[in-house]
């Protein structure tokens, strides 16, 4: 097996939240600690396209790097996850981390900040597997019930994409072939602002809506002039 | 002669070498030393039920469940 990736499909998602709610729902997860979350761009603007996002258990993930405990560990499936009883809450990895996945309860051991709490890809944490411990530290262990990451399995336009990093993939290029359209939005071109081409990730403009409109629905009983 | 023989020879030998050392293909991604890691020994996901250590099961199911996530494969059946 490769490694677990999620990937959110920014033609699909509709903002609905629900990945948020079902996340909280699923691991219990304390007040003011949002493991994932959903990130609009251009809010408001017409063509305007939102991203769930959480933590991305980056291949060369920054956070490792930088503990000062070395409390992460990567699994064999390349799920990002940590040892909260080494865990200082110093925050170091929440200043590393580009998409802000590492969060902090507001009460605990630690004061203010408390233990980092992050995405596990509900693959839970190193306490033994389905056990109450895991579930009260890091959540409930689906991937050690055969299952995927209730965010995914659960959004509604199925935007929002976990699994193996290859097998989601073929997933988003079938779908991508089949619409016509979406594949742009991610990319190198995007990515890096290439000038000139296709990808339009030089264009500021580069999210807006397509321009066919359908054509109007005939009234009932009447006929097509 | 035979000087300018070898001198080209002795180039044309550090050419192919500096021409096959761009065919090595080196790992993209870091590997991560898991002796680095000071915290608590984790058990992979299909160790215990209901796959009892049967990797291959675990990795079936998984992929499996993945496509309930493509409606077109859904819409095919």
């Amino acid at each position: 097996m490769a490694r677990m990736k999620f990937l959110c499909d920014a033609e699909r998602c509709i903002e609905c939240n629900s990945c948020v709610t079902a996340c909280k729902q699923e691991h219990d997860i304390p007040w003011g600690v949002n493991r994932r979350r959903v990130v609009t761009l251009n809010d408001g603007v017409p063509g305007e396209r939102s991203i769930s996002v959480a933590c991305m258990h980056c291949s060369d993930a920054p956070c490792m790097a930088v503990c000062p405990v070395d409390c992460f560990y990567k699994t064999e499936e390349g799920v990002v996850l940590h040892d909260k009883d080494l865990c200082i809450g110093c925050g170091y990895c929440f200043y590393a981390c580009p998409f802000g996945a590492p969060q902090f309860p507001q009460t605990g051991a630690f004061g203010v900040r408390g233990k980092m709490d992050k995405c596990t890809f509900c693959a839970g944490g190193p306490e033994p597997d389905r056990s109450q411990a895991e579930f009260d530290k890091y959540g409930r262990n689906r991937l050690a019930e055969g299952k995927l990451p209730v965010c995914a399995e659960m959004c509604s336009t199925k935007a929002l994409l976990g699994g193996d990093g290859e097998v989601i993939a073929n997933i988003y290029r079938d779908r991508v072939t089949h619409r016509g359209k979406g594949g742009e939005v991610w990319g190198w071109a995007t990515a890096y602002k290439v000038p000139g081409a296709t990808g339009g990730g030089s264009q500021p403009n580069n999210l807006a809506p397509a321009p066919a409109a359908p054509e109007p629905a005939t009234p009932a009983g009447g006929t097509k002039s | 002669m035979t000087h300018t023989r070898s001198a080209l020879l002795t180039i044309a030998a550090a050419a192919v070498a500096l021409v096959l050392a761009g065919c090595g293909e080196r790992p993209q991604v870091i590997n991560y030393k898991q002796g680095k890691y000071q915290g608590k020994p984790d058990m992979p996901a299909f160790s215990n039920a209901p796959f009892n250590g049967n990797k291959q099961q675990w990795e079936n199911e998984i992929d499996n469940r993945a496509q309930t996530q493509n409606e077109y494969v859904r819409l095919r059946d």
